[in-house]
């Protein structure tokens, strides 16, 4: 065997044994992730840790039950406001402005958005909606995570609007059925899973959301269930106690990390073998 | 029947009015979030004009602000980040496009984009209270021995600091970078790796020297993205950064970044004047990703033209 054959061999080995490498760097850091916030989590969670207050500085006992109520709130409220605006949007760029500039626009602004740093969503939204009326709310939060949700929930609701083939859209419109009627009851039915698949992701990826929440929800160590006052967030929760100096305070805060992470990685999961079904289900 | 059509062409103008009203808020939204920055940094962009850029003092009492230390910070935390990913992103869609058997393929994907779900605060919280102390006292020591006449191994083993900041960046971009990379190289027309492998290539030749090319500026795009992504990042950069309002040439002191310094300052801020300045660190964090994003948008775009052509 020639030496240069042998170099460009021993070569493609390292090259694919790296490869193999950066495959196993990946999984090991998402294993050794999840299997810590899971073992430092799961002990701090009891019963308390769902239904109590935080308690004060520096003793134990209580739990984080406002938080919990003011994230599902939050993410609620902010569900409510993207999501529809979002399938709209979607609809437009599926429906009706296919090839037009405004939907080119649309699209490559929402691709934008979609990366852009929530920190600054959240600055944007304390301009609007914390500095006017002096206060944080919850409605504030609400509207920061609405605006992150809204470019997700647009692509997905467009990709999915998009795979409804068009011989379904003509044969309802052959019928006589307003174009209206069969976007509402021919396509939103045919892209249905899809759509939902895709709000469960946007809710996922807010749910999560910790920066755009510092400036807008604010905290607060009481139970609130007012649109109008600062309201407590697991994820701000878990900012604050992990950076204070108390022990109990830090198992807290991994036991927010075990529910928030089991939550979002649950929901992401069953969103992906939803999809994985429908993309089977079209292929085959 | 004449009774319902127009009712129909009225139902179906305001259906139309509707969806297209929230299309274009997107485009209202992005216009209005840059007014709105501008329109709130004023004070300090005047007070300050140009040196708020090269300044490096950031003191709310005198009050004085300079942003350089922590637009450094942003830069080189997310370039660290960058130098980590790329070659593992690579590796990765290698991996999974070109070495794995097909069974295997699925799983280790969504394997790797689940790590672009797990929240940017449990990277952060991950890396203070795990990452930090282990890369402290078994990683750092040794550079710091071995490597500490070189500037940028010099200082303390702390564990937080510019360093460990940009390895978590790498960790939480990878899977954005990756999965554009694979969606890539499944583009390259079979026949030219076919072609390669002819003429006697070897898997990598192949790999380096038709399918990088192939996917070439599209490469580039997924950096770019990467890179957005990394700029804007916040709660992970603000556990383990270090806090420290400087700038240092090692990798291993502690440094702050934009996103850092907006989440510990923004709600201690009374004075307008340091609420505008940290306005304006967000509104030059925007400016900054935006382009970045803008530019990996259009690459992306340029390759999928060409592999729509071919």
């Amino acid at each position: 065997m020639n030496s240069p054959y042998l170099r460009r061999k021993i070569i493609n080995l390292l090259a694919l044994g790296a490869s193999f490498l950066s495959a196993a760097f990946g999984i090991l850091f998402l294993v050794w992730i999840l299997k810590d916030v899971a073992s430092f989590g799961f002990g701090a969670l009891d019963v308390a840790f769902f239904t109590q207050l935080p308690s004060p500085p520096g003793e134990t006992g209580g739990g984080l039950g406002n938080a919990i109520a003011g994230t599902a709130l939050i993410t609620i409220i902010a569900t409510a406001i993207g999501v529809p605006a979002g399938i709209l949007a979607g609809t437009y760029l599926s429906e009706y402005g296919r090839g037009s500039k405004t939907a080119e626009v649309v699209r490559f602004l929402s691709e934008i958005l979609v990366s852009a740093p929530s920190i600054v969503i959240g600055i944007f939204v304390y301009a609007i909606a914390v500095k006017p009326f002096n206060g944080f709310s919850a409605l504030a939060g609400a509207i920061a995570l609405a605006i992150i949700m809204l470019p997700v929930v647009i692509r997905t609701a467009e990709e999915m609007l998009k795979l409804v083939p068009d011989a379904t859209r003509e044969a309802a419109l052959a019928l006589g059925a307003p174009h209206w009627k069969v976007t509402v009851f021919v396509v939103y039915r045919g892209a249905l899973r899809g759509i939902i698949t895709g709000v469960m992701l946007a809710v996922a990826r807010v749910a999560g959301e910790t920066a755009p929440l510092l400036f807008t929800s604010f905290h607060n160590a009481f139970w609130s269930f007012k649109l109008n006052e600062p309201t407590a967030t697991l994820t701000v929760s878990i900012f604050n106690y992990a950076m204070a100096p108390y022990e109990d305070w830090h198992a807290k805060a991994w036991g927010a990390a075990f529910l928030i992470t089991a939550l979002v990685l649950i929901v992401t999961v069953s969103a992906r073998l939803i999809v994985g079904r429908r993309k089977g289900a079209l292929t085959s | 029947m004449q009774r319902v059509a127009p009712n129909n062409g009225l139902a179906d103008a305001l259906f139309k009015g509707l969806c297209r009203f929230f299309a274009l808020s997107v485009i209202v939204l992005m216009i209005a979030i840059f007014i709105v920055l501008v329109k709130e940094a004023y004070p300090s962009i005047r007070a300050f004009g140009w040196g708020f850029l090269t300044g490096s003092t950031w003191d709310p009492v005198a009050p004085e602000f300079g942003a350089l230390p922590a637009i450094y910070g942003t830069l080189i935390s997310s370039l660290i980040a960058l130098a980590i990913a790329l070659p593992v992103s690579l590796g990765i869609a290698v991996f999974i496009t070109e070495m794995s058997p097909s069974w295997l393929k699925a799983p280790i994907g969504a394997a790797i984009e689940l790590l672009a779900a797990i929240p940017s605060i449990i990277y952060g919280m991950w890396g203070l209270f795990v990452f930090a102390p282990l890369f402290a006292e078994h990683v750092q020591p040794f550079f710091i021995e071995r490597l500490g006449f070189i500037p940028l191994f010099a200082g303390a083993p702390l564990g937080i600091g510019m360093f460990p900041a940009g390895f978590i960046l790498a960790i939480m971009i990878i899977p954005f970078i990756s999965s554009v990379m694979r969606d890539l190289f499944q583009m390259v027309p079979p026949i030219l790796k076919e072609s390669g492998y002819g003429v006697g290539a070897t898997k990598w030749e192949v790999i380096w020297k038709v399918v990088v090319p192939y996917a070439g500026s599209g490469i580039f795009g997924a950096v770019i993205l990467g890179l957005g992504r990394a700029l804007g990042e916040t709660m992970a950069v603000t556990f383990i950064i270090g806090n420290s309002f400087r700038i240092s040439a090692s990798l291993f002191d502690p440094g702050t970044s934009i996103s850092a310094k907006l989440a510990n300052e923004f709600t201690e801020a009374v004075e307008d004047i340091y609420l505008s300045s940290l306005v304006e660190l967000g509104l030059i964090l925007f400016v900054i990703t935006f382009m970045a994003l803008a530019t990996a948008k259009l690459m992306t775009r340029r390759m999928a033209i060409k592999a729509g052509r071919s």
